[in-house]
């Protein structure tokens, strides 16, 4: 089965999904996304399936669609996101019931595209993974983004969400506008939109890149100040806490996950042959310099706020800038490691970590109508597991060892300290110090505070599986990270 | 699997069933008792005749960089594994009667004491770093929760973002440490590690930059002067099992690293020899001082326990400094030793005082001495241990220190290592002064009239201070026992 398969089985469900919402009418809206998850089980299950282009097959698809490890992995990590988005949504409904009025007559109107138009953007995703042509690049990055344009602004009763959406919808088109004008400058110097013919130009000494590297500068930090925003990077994360405290919960989680890891993969692909190339070693210097201010504005922003969504907001930059040191990395790093394994490894950590927070935070604002950390006062009292998981997911992302978070951030020490980066590793130290005080605090509300009253928090028993998973995701990940490493170790 | 594979097992396994509804104290007391008995075992089974380390077992779980779970002991991590079950198993037994929330309180210290023992017997460099960690939360949850003094919350935080930030420091230099001595292959293994630089040493520039960033951060870990501003405010605060295991066991972590690695960073010791002289100076002297001046015996002891840190940096300084057999070392792991024992003992029997009297201010106590005999036998004991009295292991471990200072003095005029043993001398003096007059102001004199009445000390609560009280004795009139063990 080639392994484009997929992504029309993802998009076909979502055809099903949405016909299935407009004329079963008697069928409940959950129904909709109970079938969506089960159907991207299925989708990931495939996954182990697929193949790439057989020998002699030249069919043109294959000069813009790779199957490489990268691709498999980050398919499986789209395909993972979105079916945990959608075990939040149903947390979630309650929310959504509230916002999308009380005007409708019937329960559960309007949330029908809530739960199909996830899995829209899971299709851009898993293509974007395997994208390896600057259009094909910017087509699936245009179906996640608008796709995620209609979720943020979900909620059309409430003035945040709404907000959240116009600030997403201009920064977004604004950061799409300067990605394609570096690509086209990219297109303009070597006559290709295939990257791999590109990157073989910057062996050509006479090609038009290495003759003229102040233009592709230009063209690689226009690229850089795009994905920048896709990864919610300094200077360009104005966006990010607004966009993800107003947006509903599950989609805030999406958008941080996905968003950022689709980010990195197109980042990797696109600048990794100019980094190893170093025809342009500004390149290097201005991802350090970014991963440097995104790691020291993210954690030193995140110390002071009292709202749990708007913190991991801030820790998601923070992280992005740990990533971002990593991928500066991928020239000096030494031949033992693999760069991309580290980033891909921080990534499904990070995943884990932070798609288990943003549940547990459906959960609480669902059922105690709050966002605040003082929200989470006495948690422990009122539902020991959903404390424990959250307990877990906050150390893990403040990097304790025996964690996923802590492997990523040894990972990116590693790499750091091998292409001896001294400023940014100082950095990186306060960075995590500083983070050790704003997750803790979630974790103070929780064990240390009594609850204001004695309310207790139900979990479903679909939503417990599904966190207990990702809890031993962690878990294992932070004693044996192996099995993401050696995906990577021979490419 | 090794014996230490079950003695770190034990512990976490034992948190595991609490958490699934077993009795929590007696699971606690199960778990720490039985690891007691193992670490005798494991004393046993070690045969100091042979070098190396021990009753390993090893697990690879990465490829680039290779790091394993793997286990073993030599004479060093043999003493740290005896002092983690001793003191261990006595700080579940002296544990109060727990109001609230008995689960959380066992768990957190059974991690605190897995955690130490796992670094102890890790002889790999992730997971000693690793296991360190596992005690960092427990002690937030311990200090938070439980903790007592209207100062906890601060203090819990200021312990959690000092260790915090002092480990991420030492894994910057753990990692740049092991990059240095790369050589084809990254590796976390201690003993490969160990190998390639008696093979070929770490330049020197590098040597110093490294040992100054293990130096701090080993140095935020034991309290070095001036990281130390964490430690006895930590000390006083925390539940007293919570302050046993961390000022006698856990904090011993960072002086074990630095026993570890200074041997292979002679260069970078010889760079910061003279800073780091100054710093322990500090601790001894300047917080000596600032011992003296303090109004309560929680504090107090806090306090003391950073300065006693001082004589252990002073057994690290005198590495190489002469040729022969390094005794200020051995001092210095007999020191941990009689240290770890005497305040965890100190430091639990404080923790009854507070129980019992509701109050552990010097100016409010008074003359119980003859209501509590055994009670003020035991302090006095412990008190004599900590200040150094011959016939406590603590006796035997300074006295090497200071001799270690002086190894090879031929006549000549003093090196800065011999002026601060000389000065650090004035220390033994200060301790006696503080641990003296608390024991006055405790036992001795008027009894204030607005003091509770107070039973003495219960039979059964008396076997764990005997148990430590009793190792402290028997290493201090037979130091052989650990010293034959050590060899560097």
């Amino acid at each position: 089965m080639p392994a484009y398969y997929l992504e029309a089985a993802v998009v076909v469900l979502g055809i099903v999904l949405m016909l299935m919402d407009a004329f079963v009418e008697k069928a409940e809206k959950s129904l909709v996304a109970k079938v969506g998850v089960l159907g991207l089980i299925g989708v990931f299950v495939a996954l182990f399936f697929v193949r790439g282009p057989e020998a002699g097959d030249a069919a043109p698809i294959w000069s813009f669609y790779a199957v490489d490890p990268t691709a498999l992995f980050y398919k499986g990590f789209a395909l993972i996101t979105t079916i945990v988005v959608l075990l939040m949504s149903l947390d979630y409904r309650g929310v959504l019931q509230h916002f999308m009025g009380p005007e409708q007559e019937k329960a559960g109107a309007g949330q029908g595209e809530f739960f199909y138009l996830p899995l829209f953007t899971c299709a851009g995703l898993m293509w974007m993974a395997s994208a390896k042509d600057i259009v094909s690049i910017f087509v699936a990055l245009e179906l996640v983004t608008i796709s995620f344009y209609v979720l943020v602004a979900f909620l059309r009763r409430n003035v945040g969400s709404l907000e959240a959406g116009v600030k997403y919808l201009i920064l977004g088109a604004l950061s799409t506008g300067f990605f394609v004008y570096g690509l086209t400058w990219l297109f303009g110097l070597s006559g290709e939109t295939e990257l791999s013919k590109i990157a073989a130009q910057l062996a050509n000494e006479d090609s038009a890149m290495n003759l003229y590297p102040k233009a592709l500068l230009f063209a690689l930090s226009m690229v850089l100040v795009g994905l920048a925003f896709k990864v919610a990077a300094v200077p360009f994360q104005i966006w990010v806490p607004d966009v993800y405290q107003g947006a509903p919960t599950p989609v805030t989680a999406f958008l941080s996950v996905g968003s950022k890891a689709a980010g990195f993969v197109v980042g990797y692909r696109i600048l990794q042959p100019f980094i190893d190339a170093n025809t342009t070693p500004q390149l290097i210097t201005l991802i350090l310099a970014v991963s440097g201010a995104t790691i020291l504005l993210g954690n030193l922003a995140a110390m002071q706020q009292d709202n749990f969504k708007r913190m991991l907001a801030y820790s998601s930059i923070s992280h992005a800038g740990f990533l971002l040191l990593a991928l500066g990395c991928a020239r000096t790093a030494g031949s033992q490691i693999n760069v991309q394994g580290v980033m891909a490894l921080y990534l499904g950590g990070y995943l884990a970590m932070t798609l288990l927070a943003f549940h547990v935070m459906c959960l609480v604002r669902d059922q105690l109508g709050g966002e605040e950390i003082a929200t989470y006062k006495g948690l422990a009292q009122r539902s020991p597991f959903l404390a424990f998981v959250l307990l877990i997911a906050m150390i893990s992302l403040a990097g304790i060892p025996f964690t996923a978070g802590f492997f990523g951030k040894f990972y990116v020490f590693l790499v750091a300290l091998q292409s001896r980066y001294y400023v940014i590793i100082a950095l990186a130290v306060l960075g995590v110090g500083a983070g050790f005080y704003y997750y803790l605090k979630v974790v103070r509300a929780m064990y240390w505070d009594e609850a204001a009253d004695d309310r207790r928090l139900a979990v479903g028993p679909m939503s417990k599986a599904g966190m207990a998973l990702l809890t031993g995701i962690i878990l294992v990940l932070g004693v044996y990270p192996t099995p993401i490493l050696s995906l990577f170790a021979s490419s | 699997m090794s014996i230490l594979d079950i003695i770190i097992l034990l512990p976490l396994l034992g948190a595991l069933a609490i958490a699934f509804g077993a009795p929590a104290r007696s699971t606690a007391m199960a778990s720490t008792g039985a690891n007691l008995l193992l670490g005798l075992v494991a004393w046993g089974l070690y045969d100091p005749s042979k070098e190396g380390f021990q009753l390993t077992a090893s697990r690879p779980l990465v490829n680039v960089p290779e790091i394993s779970y793997a286990v073993g002991i030599d004479g060093l991590s043999l003493v740290m594994l005896l002092l983690s079950v001793i003191v261990s198993f006595c700080a579940m037994w002296m544990a109060p009667k727990v109001e609230s929330r008995q689960k959380l309180y066992f768990i957190s210290l059974l991690f605190i004491a897995a955690g130490a023992l796992g670094a102890f017997c890790s002889t790999d460099i992730f997971f000693f770093y690793a296991f360190h960690e596992l005690a960092l939360i427990p002690t937030f949850f311990m200090i938070g929760i439980w903790g007592s003094g209207e100062n906890r919350v601060a203090t819990a935080w200021k312990i959690t973002i000092y260790l915090a930030v002092g480990s991420i420091i030492l894994l910057a230099g753990l990692i740049a440490f092991q990059s240095q001595l790369s050589n084809g292959s990254l590796t976390f293994d201690l003993v490969t590690l160990q190998e390639r630089s008696a093979e070929e040493a770490i330049p020197a520039r590098a040597q110093g930059w490294i040992f100054l960033t293990l130096l701090i951060g080993f140095g935020i870990l034991v309290s070095l002067f001036p990281f130390h501003a964490w430690a006895a405010p930590a000390y006083a605060a925390a539940p007293a099992p919570t302050s046993m295991l961390h000022a006698g066991v856990l904090k011993k972590f960072g002086l074990y690293g630095l026993l570890r690695f200074t041997p292979m960073l002679p260069e970078g010791l010889e760079t910061w020899r003279n800073l780091l002289i100054v710093l322990l100076l500090g601790n001894i002297l300047f917080v000596g001082l600032v011992t003296l001046a303090q109004k309560h015996l929680d504090t107090m002891l806090g306090n003391s326990s950073v300065m006693h840190m001082g004589y252990v940096f002073l057994g690290i300084a005198s590495w190489n400094a002469a040729s022969g057999e390094p005794i200020g070392f051995t001092g210095a792991v007999l020191l941990m030793f009689g240290h770890g024992i005497s305040i965890a003992l100190l430091l639990g029997l404080c923790g009854k005082l507070r129980e019992r009297l509701g109050t552990v201010e010097f100016d409010h106590l008074g003359g119980i001495g003859k209501q509590v005999p055994v009670f003020s036998f035991l302090f006095g004991l412990a008190a004599f241990a900590a200040a150094g009295l011959p016939g406590f292991a603590n006796f035997s471990g300074e006295v090497m220190v200071f001799f270690g200072g002086f190894q090879g003095y031929g006549g000549e005029g003093f090196n800065s290592l011999q002026i601060a043993t000389i000065l650090a001398l004035w220390g033994v003096v200060i301790s006696a002064v503080y641990m003296l007059r608390a024991y006055r102001s405790i036992f001795l004199g008027r009894r204030p009239d607005d003091l509770n009445a107070s039973p003495d000390i219960v039979f059964t609560q008396r076997i764990p201070c005997a148990i430590l009280a009793g190792a402290l004795l028997v290493i201090g009139f037979y130091p052989r026992l650990f010293s034959d063990l050590l060899s560097f």
